[in-house]
């Protein structure tokens, strides 16, 4: 029955993983652009979330919503100072842009309120219920259903909205899509916004079960984040979902076999073997170079 | 008649369960200069892509000098002595006119790695080699006052040559031109021509040559093929193209100056 | 011969800068502190040149540099600490590991363009690092106590070989394949380039030298550890390459000795430093993507002056 523990606990990790992919997921497919900052608009997150229920005495989901709100506004001002300039630029030039967004914001942070860590307070009560004879976590439930509910909103978004199909026609064929009447521009920074709202729900989320935040604590989560989006194919929606909870329930079996150590290094095994192996993603199809 | 130096058996090629190219049938023999022409979107450029060994074909088989080089690399297939221009001009930008020569006369050279590195003598030796050879073919293309600027400076026309001395240099036997006068103006069109005449004998080559201009194609081609919707519809001398009614209806409706 | 005579120039004036500066050290005008400023300038110009070959010469993206650096460190380490042997073996041996890391790495993510290839390295990298924290041998995450070895002399002649060798190697036809792939894949393999040859080849070098750079790098400090090489570490060799000017042999130096004197001077302020750092980083792309120099070397700047026509 431990098992079956271990896999809640490794949906509950991948269900992180795959928030935060799902934002990489998006802006590659609108922009073609690894947003390395991405991490640290999941870190931002957390951080806005501590704040507002340590300092302000908010409750857990209105600190959730404004961690969101907050990290939307901060996603869309990256993409307009930083990444707006260089769509036309060469792909190096936009991935070092990303890199230094990224270091920009990690030591700006620190700047301001040092490297140390900070201990998330309890806000949901850690009982266990047991379902099959096993021992479940209730923050692990509450954390997939939160995922889940947010998931569904996004394939809403995506799918039943005005702004959804813009998203999508824009990803298809940019120049196409701004000759149908589409503001490109607008639909980019709302692809920003809704991939970070959901990076700083993982945020608080990540507090919420790890308990503890720091700085750059957004690095690794963000990298295998990105691992995640390549595994199930970049820029396909499902397949951030179905990349991150496989990473987190690998992730998890790793650790569960006695080889924690290696846990991280897992990810980025995958990771190599993917591309090397089927560099579009379990979803994706091959796409060739026109000559 | 001698063996043909190209030989392509029912070549074809599928994208996604789209037939690109489909049962294509050719021969080119040594010294022959042949056209290929059809409309847009016929399957021109992806049958050079084909025998460039850029794509892998799907069906069928290529013999070049005897020997089947299906799905070869196309580093392979140049050394074997295939060479090409592109249509959308591929130079080097950032490399000098010289260096864009160099890089394709590279498979002629010998001297290696560790020579180049310890500046041992055979360096010098291959360098200076290479420079020489190098300055001769720019110096037929016209190119040679040229030689230090980057390709990226170069004026159009000019960069439509270097494209060819550069294909050149890599020793071809057989070189693909593909529309090597796009673009160009009359003048700069049939100073072109007299070039590629003057370099297929001076060089004993033999030459593909896609073109939409149909003057330069009926002009100094021996033979042409034409490819409408990825299959051959027609083979036969600039005459007998021009008198066939099938070519006639595929280019109905593209201007035709025939 | 004109292009002997600047070669034998250089050499020239290379050894004037080392006896000079070792006369100044003899005599402790150079203080401990700015001697150490000077070898770890050094290590930092050996990372450059080395990641510019790959990323300035060939074009490929791979950010994680730091991989190749810690296998230099720590193979060269064993050797000097465990196994007992001289220095230089240690070096030597440390490059030949980590051009042998770079071939495991390059063979296989090679095939790979752009971002891909980017984001392979660097999880190349970390699992890289993750194997030594995993090693108990070479003391796990606590990390390695080795003795201080390095000098000036080791420093500087690190330099010269790695500049020597890697220019040596751009300014002939094999570096020049090498520039053909950067400018265009295609028409590269069209020209008869072996591009996934030549790609392999300038990966290995460019990991030897890292190699080398991480050897003198680890009898510098006295410890090394696996966090010293995780990513942050990457990015400061990617910011010199790309801050010189991607394509930019003497540019990647200029920015290795400037970037070195700037770390130097903001030691106790390791914050301010990366968000200059990273500022920087940015502005340079968004205003002037090609860098300091573009693909020009500093030596095409005096060409216009009196000595005209030379071709080094």
């Amino acid at each position: 029955m431990e098992w079956i523990q271990q896999l809640v606990n490794g949906v509950s990790l991948g269900s992180i993983y795959a928030l935060i992919a799902l934002g990489y997921t998006m802006v590659y497919g609108i922009i073609k652009l690894i947003n390395f900052a991405h991490g640290d608009v999941f870190m931002l997150g957390a951080f806005i979330g501590f704040y507002a229920i340590a300092r302000w005495d908010m409750h857990f989901i209105p600190a959730l919503i404004l961690a969101m709100i907050l990290c939307a506004v901060i996603g869309v001002i990256i993409e307009r100072v930083a990444y707006k300039r260089l769509r036309n630029a060469t792909r190096i030039a936009a991935l070092i842009t990303a890199i230094g967004v990224s270091l920009l914001i990690e030591y700006t942070v620190i700047f301001f309120r040092g490297a140390s860590p900070e201990a998330y307070p309890t806000v949901i009560e850690n009982s266990k219920i047991e379902i099959l004879g096993a021992q479940i976590s209730v923050q692990a439930i509450i954390i997939l259903v939160i995922s889940l509910v947010l998931m569904l909103l996004l394939q809403f978004i995506v799918h039943q909205t005005k702004i959804g199909k813009a998203m999508r026609a824009v990803s298809h064929d940019a120049d196409a899509a701004r000759l149908m009447g589409i503001n490109v521009d607008n639909t980019i920074s709302a692809t920003f916004a809704i991939g970070s709202a959901l990076a700083g729900a993982a945020g608080v989320i990540f507090g919420i079960y790890y308990t503890r935040i720091e700085p750059l604590m957004g690095v690794l989560p963000g990298l295998k984040a990105f691992v995640a989006a390549v595994l199930g194919g970049i820029g396909i929606i499902p397949g951030a979902m179905v990349g991150g909870l496989l990473l987190g329930v690998v992730e998890t079996v790793v650790s569960a076999l006695g080889y924690s150590l290696w846990r991280d290094a897992a990810a980025f095994v995958i990771l190599i073997l993917i591309l090397i192996l089927r560099p579009a993603g379990i979803f994706g199809k091959n796409a060739r170079e026109k000559v | 008649m001698s063996e043909a130096l190209l030989k392509v058996d029912n070549l074809g090629i599928t994208f996604g369960g789209l037939k690109a190219v489909q049962k294509v049938d050719m021969y080119i023999n040594p010294g022959e200069l042949v056209g290929l022409i059809g409309p847009n979107g016929a399957g021109k450029t992806t049958t050079f892509n084909m025998l460039t060994g850029v794509y892998t074909p799907t069906e069928g088989n290529i013999t070049f000098n005897g020997k089947s080089i299906n799905g070869l690399d196309p580093y392979k297939v140049t050394r074997g002595g295939i060479s090409r221009t592109f249509q959308n001009i591929r130079l080097f930008k950032e490399l000098s006119v010289l260096d864009n020569v160099k890089v394709a006369n590279h498979g002629l050279a010998k001297h290696n790695l560790l020579s180049s590195i310890f500046r041992l003598p055979s360096h010098f030796k291959g360098e200076s080699k290479m420079e020489e050879e190098s300055l001769a073919f720019l110096k037929i293309f016209g190119l040679d006052v040229y030689k230090n600027e980057l390709a990226k400076n170069l004026p159009y026309g000019m960069q439509r040559r270097l494209e060819i001395a550069r294909a050149l240099a890599a020793g071809p036997k057989l070189l693909l031109l593909d529309e090597p006068a796009a673009g160009m103006n009359p003048q700069e069109t049939y100073d072109l021509m007299e070039l590629i005449a003057f370099i297929r004998k001076e060089f004993n080559l033999s030459i593909l040559l896609i073109e939409h201009d149909m003057h330069l194609v009926m002009g100094i081609c021996e033979r042409i093929y034409v490819l409408d919707h990825g299959q051959l519809i027609a083979e036969g001398s600039p005459a007998e193209i021009r008198a066939n009614p099938k070519v006639i209806e595929a280019y109905l409706g593209e201007e035709v100056t025939v | 011969m004109k292009k002997s005579k600047v070669f034998w120039g250089y050499i020239v004036l290379a050894l004037v800068i080392y006896a000079v500066i070792q006369v100044l050290i003899n005599n402790g005008t150079v203080t401990f502190y700015y001697q150490n400023m000077l070898i770890t300038m050094c290590i930092n110009i050996m990372l450059a040149v080395s990641l510019h070959i790959i990323l300035g010469i060939t074009g490929q993206f791979s950010i994680g540099h730091a991989g190749f650096m810690a296998v230099g460190a720590y193979v060269s380490a064993i050797c000097t600490m465990q196994l007992e042997m001289p220095f230089i073996t240690g070096i030597l041996l440390g490059a030949i590991v980590a051009a042998l890391a770079g071939l495991l790495v390059g063979i296989p993510t090679l095939r790979l363009k752009g971002d891909y290839l980017a984001i392979a390295t660097l999880g190349f990298a970390e699992i890289i690092r993750i194997i030594f924290l995993n090693i108990e041998y070479v003391g796990g995450a606590a990390g390695m106590q080795i003795t201080h070895q390095t000098n000036w002399t080791y420093a500087f002649f690190g330099v010269v070989i790695t500049i020597l060798i890697i220019s040596n190697f751009t300014n002939s036809r094999h570096g020049r394949a090498c520039i053909s792939i950067r400018e265009d894949e295609i028409a590269a393999d069209a020209m008869g380039i072996n591009t996934t040859y030549y790609k392999v080849v300038a990966f290995a070098i460019g990991s030897f030298f890292a190699g080398v750079a991480g050897a003198i790098y680890a009898h510098n400090f006295y410890i090394i550890q696996p966090t010293t090489f995780g990513f942050l570490k990457s990015f400061d060799i990617l910011i010199l390459v790309v801050l010189g000017g991607l394509g930019s042999l003497s540019g990647s130096v200029i920015a290795a000795v400037f970037l070195t004197i700037v770390t130097t001077y903001l030691q106790g302020f390791p914050e301010t430093r990366m968000i200059i750092y990273s500022l920087v980083l940015i502005l340079v792309m968004l205003y002037r993507p090609s860098g300091l120099l573009g693909t020009k070397e500093v030596t095409d700047l005096f060409k216009f002056g009196k000595r005209g026509g030379s071709n080094a």
